[in-house]
């Protein structure tokens, strides 16, 4: 059964006002198309977890999207400050909260396996967990010693985007893949943009790169580019221009209001969106090639 | 006028301290620059992993972001971020980590969460991101930060993660596995923790006096007395970090 449909309607019938959502991709393969047309769509009272909230998410918040954060690193990657998070969070406007990146990925990791909690061995920092509740200590029944454990998360909607899927939403990911096949067994709905749909032998020749099965896929969206100003290993490269252009454009709720106007409400689509970018980015995030040596898996 | 930057300073004197096969938990900046600089001189088979999930990272450019797409192109391997965190970090495979922080305390504790209180921030910074646990777990950490009083307060305002706490004995009692922070690496010297796990002033760079270091931090700084002076910085280092390295500047420009 294909699953293909507009990234529109795949927000609409599945992201809700006041969802626990979390976009994934640690720096790599982040779905901005996605965060831009929930924001278009106006969701409200969403829980925005994510373990970098990254531009997408500091987009969100000045949109108006969400009433909390779970997070880990509150940073704009190689740049400084995530100046909306930051400011919303200094002036108590936005609830949060706050793990390492460890934490949170191990919430991941037990909500997509299914476990209640996750423990982690002690880290001697304690502050954290004396600020997040929702880390704690169970005494390890075997050595008696403490351990430290955090909830499980399993978010109502997991955001991935891929490299390649077939329409039944068997997706394939390679370079940095952080937390998508977490996410995404953790999540109730899964919604992926992918660069290319392929014909399912395509999938079947490599099966090794499968990340995501399709029967826990809920829509699948043909989005190339979805990712800029993040990146897509091998389609194209990080826009770091843009990520040191936010830095700027987020000193002023004046400027981002202007820039949510233009690039998010100001356009239909990410093809719209892509197309508006000057030839001059384009061309600067085009890559070279550099293919890996073919797998032969036998014909048995 | 020294004919090189603080920057350039501190990551020559931190890329001198790892050890040739060292497996670093690196992060992108100025311990990348630290990283390559020692692989490219006495650390040839030194290995860099990333929080992102990279193992063996060569980039053939300058990483502007932990998850740079140069990290992956010709890495020896690439895992989840789970699998980074326990079976490379959490197992004890990681020799070495980079930590940094806005504020670093007489103990070595690092802040990089919040000035003020935390449910009321003054200033609210990034969080632990993964250093939480490398400080824990790392057998030896390693920071480069500049020699300024603010940054070096006689106690932090939140345990991001931990040095030696209240002193080295309360870090023993909690079992964890890492060693701690080995060497703080700042533009006027190194500080080491002495057996009480307090840092004190072990060396100065040349032509710096110990008693700069004293009026820029936050406690009262002890001397070890066996104070040394770090060896020059030689033309080959600058050389590999200004023309192979960071060509445009952009991380070695500072100070």
């Amino acid at each position: 059964m294909t699953k293909i449909c507009s990234l529109t309607d795949a927000i609409s019938r599945l992201v809700q006002d006041g969802d626990t959502l979390y976009a994934a991709g640690f720096t790599h393969m982040i779905p901005f198309a996605a965060g831009h047309e929930i924001i278009r769509q106006g969701r409200k009272n969403l829980v925005l977890a994510r373990a970098t909230p990254d531009l997408i998410y500091d987009q969100m918040i000045a949109a108006g999207c969400a009433r909390k954060i779970i997070f880990s690193y509150t940073g704009n990657p190689g740049v400084g400050s995530l100046r909306i998070v930051r400011a919303e969070m200094e002036a108590g406007r936005l609830e949060w909260e706050e793990y390492s990146h460890f934490g949170m990925i191990s919430r991941l990791q037990a909500g997509a396996a299914g476990l209640p909690f996750m423990p982690m061995n002690q880290t001697a920092a304690t502050d954290l967990e004396r600020a997040n509740p929702n880390i704690r200590r169970v005494v390890d029944p075997y050595s008696g010693r403490d351990v430290i454990t955090v909830p499980a998360l399993q978010p109502d909607v997991a955001i991935v985007h891929v490299q390649r899927a077939d329409v039944h939403g068997n997706a394939q990911i390679w370079g940095i893949i952080g937390e998508q096949k977490e996410a995404a067994f953790a999540a109730q709905r899964v919604i992926l943009t992918a660069e290319e749909i392929v014909d399912e032998d395509v999938i079947r020749s490599d099966p090794n790169r499968t990340v995501i099965p399709g029967f826990i896929v809920d829509a699948v969206c043909h989005v190339p580019y979805a990712a800029h100003p993040s990146y897509t290993q091998g389609y194209y490269d990080r826009d770091n221009a843009f990520y040191l252009a936010w830095d700027k454009i987020s000193e002023t709720p004046e400027s981002v209001q202007a820039y949510l106007q233009e690039w998010v409400y100001g356009v239909k689509d990410r093809q719209e969106y892509w197309e508006k970018l000057s030839a001059e980015t384009r061309e600067s995030l085009r890559v070279t090639s550099r293919p890996a040596a073919p797998v032969d898996y036998g014909n048995y | 006028m020294s004919h090189y930057t603080s920057s350039e300073l501190m990551t020559i004197n931190a890329a001198r301290l790892l050890r040739d096969g060292d497996v670093v938990f690196v992060g992108v900046g100025l311990p990348n620059l630290a990283c390559n600089l020692a692989r490219h001189t006495h650390a040839p088979n030194l290995l860099m992993i990333y929080e992102a999930g990279v193992i063996g990272a060569r980039p053939n450019r300058l990483p502007l972001s932990i998850g740079d797409p140069t990290l992956v192109s010709g890495a020896t391997g690439v895992c989840s971020m789970y699998d980074i965190f326990t079976l490379y970090l959490q197992r004890g495979n990681v020799d070495v980590g980079f930590l940094g922080g806005a504020q670093i305390d007489r103990f070595g504790n690092i802040n990089a969460t919040v000035i003020g209180g935390y449910d009321h921030p003054k200033v609210r910074l990034p969080g632990s991101g993964g250093s939480q646990e490398i400080a824990a777990w790392a057998n030896r950490c390693y920071v480069m930060t500049p020699h300024q009083k603010r940054r070096f307060p006689a106690k932090v305002d939140f345990h991001t993660s931990a040095g030696f706490l209240n002193g080295r004995a309360e870090r023993d009692a909690t079992g964890v596995r890492g060693g701690g922070p080995q060497v703080i690496v700042t533009d006027l010297g190194l500080m080491e923790p002495d057996e009480t796990g307090e840092l004190v002033l072990t060396a100065v760079h040349p032509g710096i006096q110990p008693e700069q270091a004293q009026a820029n931090t936050g406690w009262d700084l002890k001397v070890a007395p066996s104070l040394r002076v770090t060896a020059e910085v030689t033309d080959e280092e600058l050389r590999i970090l200004r023309e192979e390295l960071d060509p445009n500047g952009i991380y070695l420009k500072g100070g």
